[in-house]
């Protein structure tokens, strides 16, 4: 992590920074062990957000078409582990959240997207390509939920000028 | 500002007039209770535009929250061809709390859609459109259900009668000034 901290979101073609944050009570999750495919880091206010207008849940059904784009997705907040797992299983998510949450909110910042006043993070979206490097990201007013659009429209980018290896069926 | 990537074609079902000024496209699940907050909201607000106003509906099931939503979907896509979409879609709508299959069952025969009819449903003949406006749905934006649609631009204000009527009648102006 870098010394000094980025004051708005990190944009296109910036190294993305590396963390490990615990995804269960004794489970871990590093940046790392994500290389090698396209990564969405989607930060988010708050579990329990009381709207069936959720972005997590959103997510949670066009699952399928992020991983046909060979995409992987991690929620972020900076809530703990139990209340993310019950969150998840409420929800039935089927991927995993991970708690920014000691020190609160440090990858966030690492980011550029804490919420210093509230103590939250911002709504905000990463696209990392498989070697590490933040391909788009974008910051959503906090009350708005910024759909899917964007990530599929950047991984169709990141697909485009490489031939995409596909599995002969 | 996300936009409608879909256009709005003969293959949407579609009320009023089609050379509306305006026209307002929901994505909708038969099962979310804010769609179900919004149904009389879309029905004020069709009778106060009148001829000025073209209604849509597009499926956006969310089927890990909402476990009869996509069979809801299907017996409305049913209905549809048999000419009784709306009938359908107001049927469910009008009775959110039982979309048990014995209830999508009832609704079915009072629209013309018979057991053998359903069971195609169920079993996903209407499934392609069902996933199409789906996934049409998530390019354009549709960031949880409802998701409105105002000429093609996603409408995120208020969802009272008076402010989607204020909103449709400005969107509404412009398109006659222009025509």
């Amino acid at each position: 992590m870098s010394s000094t901290l980025p004051i708005s979101a990190l944009p296109a073609g910036t190294p993305a920074p590396s963390f490990t944050l615990p995804a269960t009570p004794d489970q871990k999750v590093s940046l790392e062990d994500l290389r090698g495919r396209p990564v969405i880091l989607a930060f988010y206010p708050a579990d329990w957000s009381p709207v069936c207008g959720d972005q997590m849940a959103l997510y949670n059904e066009i699952l399928p078409m992020f991983h046909r784009a060979g995409a992987q997705l991690v929620g972020i907040s900076v809530d703990g582990v139990w209340c993310h797992a019950a969150f998840a299983e409420q929800r039935k998510l089927h991927f995993p959240l991970l708690a920014d949450f000691e020190p609160k909110g440090a990858v966030a910042r690492s980011y550029g997207v804490y919420r210093e006043a509230d103590g939250i993070c911002d709504r905000a979206l990463f696209v990392i390509d498989a070697h590490g490097v933040i391909r788009w990201s974008y910051v959503s007013p906090l009350g708005i939920n910024p759909g899917a659009d964007g990530i599929l429209d950047a991984l169709d980018q990141l697909a485009a000028p490489s031939p995409i290896q596909e599995n002969k069926s | 500002m996300s936009k409608l990537s879909i256009p709005v074609g003969p293959t949407d079902h579609a009320e009023g007039r089609l050379d509306a000024p305006v026209t307002l496209v929901e994505y909708g699940d038969y099962e979310c209770p804010y769609c179900g907050e919004a149904y009389p909201v879309m029905k004020a607000v069709q009778e106060i535009m009148g001829d000025k106003l073209r209604f849509v509906f597009r499926n956006f099931p969310i089927t890990e929250l909402h476990p009869h939503a996509l069979r809801a979907a299907q017996l409305a896509e049913a209905a549809a061809s048999v000419g009784q979409f709306w009938l359908a879609h107001d049927m469910l709508y009008a009775h959110q709390n039982a979309l048990m299959d014995v209830d999508l069952m009832r609704y079915g025969s009072a629209v013309g859609v018979n057991a053998l009819a359903l069971r195609e449903a169920f079993d996903g003949r209407f499934d392609p459109k069902i996933e199409s406006d789906f996934m049409g749905g998530v390019r354009s934006g549709v960031n949880g259900t409802p998701t409105l649609f105002i000429n093609g631009v996603r409408y995120d204000g208020p969802r009272d009668v008076d402010s989607l009527v204020e909103a449709l009648n400005q969107v509404a102006q412009f398109a006659l000034a222009r025509a």
